[in-house]
């Protein structure tokens, strides 16, 4: 019998099923599996930012114990192995395309970043092939490196590929300039500003891990490795790196550690194990140490920008003009031309009514890891940069941060809002996010907190942020138009069983977003099947039909919307199989959470009685309708979604060592109908973590040489348990209007919210000192400086 | 190479190691006790903490030959035979303290040894400066916190049963 507690649809705190496993150490994550006869590979890494490779020796190496082979560069071209595709085309200011340089799996003419893999060493065990990666002999003419995208832009800088003038990847813009520069002539304020992006390494906590598998008697290739999107993967690396079809060719993606977007693109690392593992005929696998994480994950971020917002005399918007340039790194990474473009400069209105915008971004390379989307992508420097703004404009003006923030949102009646680059926002409401936060985070009574710190000889400060993002990626033709390469549809089968438990087999993949409890809930919300009798299958190329992946907080937007259209054609086939069994017409047939009804009757059907009848049909209408019960949809968005909120920070400055420390932390966001709500605040909890980070803790740090110097977590500040305080998570809901449950996404409003946020605070806090800006990380070394060097000024 | 006797989860297993093997190599890939993960190695994340004769120690970080005798828990055998969890594990699922589940085992190990070495009671502070040595990139710690709390609690005797999180 299906009986379901209402305590487990929508809207229940549902404790987690994927837990137990995860608690007693029985996850699966990719290195925990062992295969008969498997090998382990060590990648060699470039140790310069750029060489020239004159040559490689592998002669000691291959005779080394336990070794089975050596490959290199060499070996993958003269087989034939395709460079890592790019998944997205940008096109310049003139129409032409983006440049696009060939990137090698294994480098083999010249090494563009520290840690680019030169060669791979496969042998008996892990410790045997790191011994012999390091008796491979490299000959390297070391080059002039690029670290920054200043170096890169010099005139007279080495090129970094050939044929790439001016290391430009591309020139970038968007908006009507003349129409923007009059709305400047205009204004009675102009603001100008500059400001950095950190660059940030993403750091899941499980390392990134690959095992290549290849089948004598079919000649099937399997690849089980830590990604976000397994059948992009297939996609990608199956036609443009291996040449292989998809048919021969599966993916899995076990249980995954964590992604935050650095688990999306197609690693050099897959395509060695996977055809290492077809020309040995054995298992290849490959796990990083940290080390190599550094280094060959793609980074996120690094952006620096020139904004210039002008308004009128009330503090009226009147336009906003923004150069930034972004940097790619060595290599285009997979999604990497799309972040600083359709991800960030199209969310440059944000939640204000700013009527003209143009925005203009050169695409840098450098000699550094690849730079792609990260926990926010885009929309963090497109937030962080508004919210400053929208600061230093109050000081400018005059006019309270507060206050000149609600003098231009976007006002709840203006729904559908059309923005001037290029987004439809379909819902929010930015005043009722304002206002619970400002209640909840007692702004008025933030004098009072700062007298009182001061009297511990502690430097208070508060700010806030009111952001709004583009999540629910994405309407495929929407995207398609601005370059994307695939589609961004999502697919869901719903399988219900004879005895109807239920399977749900889904495109997007959970490396911590909890899809196991959350998608069950969306069942049994509709179909009344308890919880503990659906099952989400996900991450594996040869159980799910098809899947874009998650990333872009679309699980539940897209996926999810996937799986309820599924539903609709399960309870649509179901009510003509219980109307043949109820000798009813089909059109007086209710259903309501597992059971079937004739309308006005006591006559009913529960969902097994139906699953029982469709797979034993013996009383069925044969005629009419095929035997069995599972259902496929493919669900492509009208639209993005829209979360949005504001996020209100409190910090204090010790002066006598330049820590700033959030004490306070308030978040209310507008994620849509919050499924779960335990899992929505723990989703935020872990973006605003990331947020106090990137604005206080972390960033990446290039010698000029390109020597990665924040290369391992001695060096790289993880924010830790006693870095952060106490967050408060609220939400306020406004529905997304165009996708079936009303879900906007609540993966990344904490990494794209909060940064703003804290350094609003940080620089309320040196009111006293005549500080304009602090660059992120507000690190104890710049803030003391600050500090003190205005001491200095004042006793002068 | 060098033979190493020990003890994991109550059972006894005698291994050939190398002089360089890890505890942890040889918890994963020789005993296959996958739960013990590997997240770094600078011995910063914690990802691989076990007991050792009662004490959290990080196994990437301890040879393996080190431990001829010793008496390992992981995360494996907290749970009761019949799956009855540990309290720590189960305050980390009553409050939401796990999103990947990869610094978990490290997580509960760590935060059993911690309470253990607190027997009147931990402030939130105490919590969080406890877990220095674990990193957690999912959930901004506050979770964790609260669990490690709840659990010390029952632990403790201060609870006959754990405090239920807010809905």
């Amino acid at each position: 019998m299906n009986v379901v507690t209402p305590f487990e649809g929508i809207g229940a705190s549902v404790r987690r099923k994927e837990d137990f496993r995860f608690l007693q150490g029985r996850g699966a994550y990719t290195d925990d599996a062992e295969k008969p006869g498997q090998l382990y590979a060590w990648i060699l890494r470039s140790p310069h930012a750029h060489a020239r490779v004159k040559s490689v020796d592998t002669t000691a190496a291959a005779s080394m114990p336990g070794v089975v082979e050596i490959y290199t560069g060499a070996d993958m071209a003269k087989d034939g192995v395709g460079g890592l595709p790019c998944g997205w085309q940008i096109h310049n200011k003139d129409g032409s395309p983006m440049a696009e340089p060939l990137h090698p799996v294994l480098a083999h003419d010249k090494v563009r970043h520290v840690g680019d893999p030169v060669a791979v060493a496969i042998a008996a065990t892990r410790q045997q092939a790191r011994d012999a990666a390091e008796a491979v002999v490299v000959d390297y003419d070391v080059l002039p490196a690029a670290a920054t995208m200043a170096a890169a832009l010099k005139p007279g800088a080495a090129a970094i590929h050939d044929g790439v003038a001016g290391n430009l990847c591309y020139d970038w813009h968007i908006g009507d300039k003349a129409v923007v520069d009059a709305a400047f002539a205009g204004a009675a304020h102009v603001v100008k500003f500059d400001l950095v992006n950190n660059r940030l390494i993403p750091n899941a906590m499980e390392p990134r891990s690959a095992l290549g598998e290849f089948d004598r008697t079919t000649g099937d290739y399997t690849l089980t490795t830590t990604s976000q999107n397994p059948h992009v993967i297939r996609l990608l690396m199956g036609a443009h790196v291996l040449h292989l079809p998809e048919s021969k060719l599966r993916v899995i993606a076990p249980d995954v550690g964590g992604g935050f977007g650095s688990k999306i693109y197609h690693y050099a690392e897959e395509a060695i194990v996977t055809w290492s593992a077809g020309k040995l005929g054995r298992p290849v696998r490959w796990t990083a140490d940290r080390t190599e994480s550094f280094m060959s994950d793609a980074h996120g971020r690094d952006h620096v920008s020139h904004t210039e917002l002008a308004l009128d005399a009330n503090g009226k918007i009147l336009g906003l003009r923004v150069s930034t340039q972004a940097n790619m790194g060595a290599y285009l990474s997979t999604f990497a031309p799309c972040v600083p473009t359709y991800l960030y400069a199209t969310l440059l209105a944000g939640v204000y009514t700013t009527p003209v915008i143009y925005c203009e971004v050169k695409a840098v390379f450098t000699n550094t890891v690849p730079v792609d989307a990260y926990r926010g992508a885009g929309r963090p420097e497109a937030t962080f940069l508004l919210e400053r703004l929208m600061d230093v404009a109050a000081k400018q003006t005059g006019i309270d941060r507060v206050e000149l923030r609600r003098r231009n949102f976007i006002q709840p009646d203006q729904f559908p809002y059309q923005t001037p680059v290029a987004l439809q926002y379909d819902s929010g409401n930015y005043h009722a996010t304002l206002d619970q936060a400002i209640a909840s985070a007692d702004w008025a009574g933030f004098p009072a907190r700062r007298a009182e710190a001061a009297k511990r000889g502690k430097l208070r400060g508060i700010g806030c942020s009111t952001y709004l993002e583009a999540c629910g990626i994405a309407p495929s033709a929407v995207v398609g138009s601005l370059g994307a390469r695939a589609g961004l549809y999502e697919v869901g089968t719903i399988r219900v069983h004879p005895t109807g438990s239920v399977t749900v087999l889904t495109g997007a993949h959970s490396h911590g977003q909890g899809h196991e409890t959350t998608f069950a809930q969306l069942v049994a919300d509709k179909l009344g099947v308890p919880v503990a009798q659906v099952d989400i299958v996900h991450g594996d190329t040869a159980k799910v039909p098809f899947g874009m992946g998650t990333y872009g907080s679309r699980s539940l937007a897209v996926g999810g919307s996937a799986m309820m259209k599924a539903m609709d054609k399960i309870i649509a086939k179901g009510k003509r199989i219980a109307a043949h069994l109820m000798e009813a017409s089909v059109d007086d047939i209710e259903f309501d959470r597992g059971t079937f009804r004739v309308a006005g009757t006591d006559k009913t059907k529960a969902l097994v009685d139906i699953s029982v009848a469709a797979y034993v049909p013996h009383n069925y209408p044969i005629e009419e309708l095929e035997p069995g019960l599972e259902e496929t949809a493919f669900y492509d968005p009208k639209n993005f979604t829209y979360p949005g909120g504001c996020h209100i920070a409190e910090v204090e400055i010790d002066p006598e060592t330049g820590r700033a420390a959030v004490v306070n932390f308030t978040a209310v966001d507008d994620v849509g109908r919050v499924i779960n709500p335990m899992i929505v605040e723990g989703q935020v909890q872990g973006g605003v973590a990331q947020g106090i980070g990137q604005a206080l803790l972390e960033t990446c740090v290039y010698d000029a040489d390109g020597q990665l110097l924040s290369g391992s977590m001695m060096d790289y500040t993880m924010p830790r348990a006693d870095d952060l305080p106490p967050v408060s998570v609220a939400t306020h809901t406004t529905l997304c209007t165009h996708n079936p449950l009303g879900v906007k996404g609540c993966g990344e409003v904490g990494a794209i919210g909060s940064p703003p946020a804290v350094i609003n605070a940080v620089v309320d806090a040196l009111s006293d000192y005549g500080v304009a800006h602090v660059e992120m990380p507000a690190t104890p070394a710049k803030l003391w400086q600050i500090i003190n060097s205005g001491r200095r000024a004042a006793a002068e | 190479m060098p033979q190493v006797t020990l003890t994991v989860n109550g059972q006894t297993h005698t291994a050939e190691v190398e002089g360089r093997t890890l505890l942890v190599e040889l918890l994963r890939d020789k005993l296959r006790m996958t739960g013990t993960h590997v997240g770094c190695d600078t011995s910063q994340c914690g990802a691989c903490v076990v007991h050792v004769n009662g004490e959290s120690v990080k196994s990437c970080t301890t040879l393996a030959v080190m431990c001829n005798g010793a008496n390992i828990s992981t995360i494996e055998g907290l749970a009761a035979a019949d799956g009855t969890l540990h309290v720590m594990q189960e305050a980390f699922r009553e409050y939401h303290a796990l999103q990947c589940g990869f610094c978990t085992p490290g997580m509960v190990m760590s935060a059993i040894d911690l309470v253990n070495k607190h027997p009147n009671g931990l402030t939130e502070q105490q919590i969080r400066e406890g877990l220095e040595g674990n990193l957690c990139r999912c959930t901004g710690y506050h979770n964790i916190v609260k669990a490690i709390a709840a659990a010390a609690e029952v632990m403790q005797g201060k609870r006959s049963e754990m405090a239920r999180a807010a809905d």
